[in-house]
């Protein structure tokens, strides 16, 4: 997994819940899996936005990013090609299943500021720095603490690798 | 409270808030996470942590409804039982918590991580418990779990629960009054004369939706009524933990209910909160009523129901959808009458489901409106991008349902 991420911004507001990401009708129709998922994410607030999409993009967030059901919405948003989601806080559940499904996230009070859609960001995790490259600008943020389980899991790829490792020692 | 339940099964004297620990879990679910059990298979763990302490339902809709499906759920059934678990078989399913609680699944003290973001719903029986999905897995085969130690936040309930007013409406004013993100990460505690008032299902529907305001636990203390219900359910030993009197807390909020009116969540979020007195006045025509789900689906939430319903039918524009939380609290409505009073009044009699909260059955089309007793009100969540969904006690829905648009449920007592 790789802890250097760069990629194109785009913005969502406060209270993206996982409905949104992740919808029903959507699993109903084609199951829970993940690449057949990820043309529905944000079908109902942001239609045809998964067309624009390229791997390697990352979602800026409002406050309480992926509220609401435990479903793994950060399966079809990887998927998708997302490299990493930026919010200004982010839900206990999404949290945990996108950094079990090795897919990094970060809390970053005041990231919506901080960028325009289709910025180009640059992202250290373990440094926790996220620079702009196109306005220059660069903030520091709180990063996930080295050794930390959470870490360690995003280190090992997820948390299906982490078992196996655990299982083999 | 959460505290003393980290460190107890962290093997800790104590634990600190935000340091990061591995603590033990006493029982689990996959949940909906079905595929977690194919992990299990296919990662090659023989043995689960403890299969007794693994509880299964197929996901909470009815019958399988095509051979693909069938086939999904007699694998499943199949593994469930290679494995030991127990397992809930049609009939004896649905809406899991509440099917679980009534079967001695956790006690006071408990550690708790299992699927579904309602999972806080336990901590209405002093238990710590949080919801997970992808870590399903990784909990079955090791029972334990890391944590980063929450701050607790302590909502003080208090005043007396007004006509009408039931715990939906304490959650829902906190909620309007705090936000959907006011106890995130944290544990909330819900403390105070009115917390001891509130009968169990009442606890139990304001810890359902702890999750709403961003709990990772959402803990009452345990008491005569919580060891009442849980009299003959288990055998196993209880160790309640209580909030000491200079514990500390994040934040602490006075919930006061002597002024409270029966609340609504209005489209598209369950933060949206009003008094139903100022909704009323919009003249809100409904086309779906439902009463169920993990918040409202219980004894107490069909008995007020049946009390607005008696003697009245349901608007003809109205299609209303009740569906009893478990076998055991249908038998019970049956056994009171109340199923009577429901067909009568023209309403559908549904097996336990979460569907019409989640959109798996119920589904609406664009423009109309649902009201419903459950819990999440997200755009979409319930079909079209068009259609909305309010959010209320089981008494305003059901006076809605038989005026055909929202409505003071007072008015209809």
């Amino acid at each position: 997994m790789s802890f250097n991420i760069r990629g194109r911004a785009w913005k969502f507001g406060d209270n993206i819940s996982t409905d949104l990401i992740m919808p029903s009708f959507a699993y109903m129709k084609v199951g829970h899996n993940y690449k057949k998922l990820a043309k529905y994410v944000m079908y109902t607030n942001r239609p045809n936005w998964t067309e624009k999409v390229e791997r390697g993009d990352i979602i800026i967030g409002g406050k309480n990013f992926g509220c609401g059901s435990s479903r793994p919405a950060a399966g079809p948003l990887k998927a998708l090609g997302i490299s990493c989601i930026i919010a200004e806080s982010i839900s206990r559940i999404f949290f945990r299943n996108s950094i079990s499904l090795g897919l990094p996230v970060l809390e970053a009070p005041n990231i919506q500021r901080f960028c325009v859609e289709n910025d180009i960001l640059e992202v250290t995790l373990v440094k926790g720095t996220i620079k702009n490259l196109s306005t220059g600008k660069k903030m520091k943020i709180k990063p996930i603490p080295k050794n930390s389980p959470p870490m360690q899991i995003l280190e090992a790829g997820g948390l299906s690798a982490f078992l196996k490792e655990e299982i083999l020692q | 409270m959460a505290e003393k339940i980290l460190a107890r099964h962290s093997g800790r004297e104590k634990v600190n808030v935000g340091e990061y620990i591995w603590a033990k879990i006493d029982v689990t679910s996959p949940g909906n996470n079905l595929g977690a059990l194919m992990e299990l298979k296919e990662t090659g763990i023989k043995k689960a942590f403890d299969p007794e302490k693994i509880f299964v339902v197929y996901p909470n809709t009815l019958l399988p409804s095509s051979l693909e499906a069938s086939e999904q759920v007699n694998s499943l059934r199949k593994l469930v039982k290679e494995y030991g678990m127990k397992w809930f078989e049609y009939g004896r399913h649905c809406i899991f918590h509440q099917v679980f609680a009534e079967n001695g699944f956790c006690v006071p003290g408990d550690l708790v991580a299992m699927e579904d973001s309602h999972t806080t719903n336990y901590g209405a029986f002093n238990v710590a418990a949080c919801p997970i999905y992808v870590e399903c897995t990784y909990v079955m085969a090791t029972g334990k779990l890391w944590f980063k130690v929450p701050e607790s936040i302590k909502f003080w309930l208090t005043g007396k629960l007004p006509e009408l007013c039931m715990g939906k409406d304490v959650i829902l004013k906190i909620l309007g009054t705090w936000g959907s993100d006011v106890s995130m990460y944290k544990s909330a505690e819900f403390l105070g004369p009115l917390a001891s008032n509130l009968s169990i299902s009442s606890r139990w529907s304001i810890a359902t939706m702890g999750v709403e305001i961003g709990a990772k636990f959402a803990l009452f203390e345990a008491d005569q009524k919580t060891f009442n219900f849980l009299k003959g359910r288990t055998n196993r030993p209880y160790n309640p933990v209580k909030s000491d009197s200079d514990a500390e807390y994040v934040e602490e909020h006075i919930v006061d209910v002597a002024d409270l009116e029966p609340l609504v969540a209005c489209p598209h979020d369950p933060s949206n909160v009003k008094p139903i007195t100022q909704v009323e006045k919009d003249e809100v025509k409904v086309h779906q009523a439902f009463i169920g789900s993990c918040v409202n689906g219980r004894q107490e939430d069909l008995e007020i129901a049946a009390k607005i319903l008696e003697g009245n039918k349901i608007h003809p524009d109205v299609r209303m959808i009740i569906s009893p939380a478990s076998p055991e609290v249908w038998k019970d409505a049956l056994n009171a009458g109340w199923m009577d009073i429901f067909l009568d009044a023209e309403a559908i009699i549904s097996p336990p489901t979460c569907g019409p909260c989640f959109g798996f059955e119920g589904i609406l089309a664009a423009g109309e409106t649902c009201i419903s007793s459950s819990c999440r009100n997200f755009r979409g969540r319930l079909g079209s991008p068009e259609s909305k969904i309010f959010l209320a006690n089981p008494a305003t829905v059901a006076a809605c349902a038989i005026a055909g648009k929202i409505v003071d449920p007072r008015k209809y007592i």
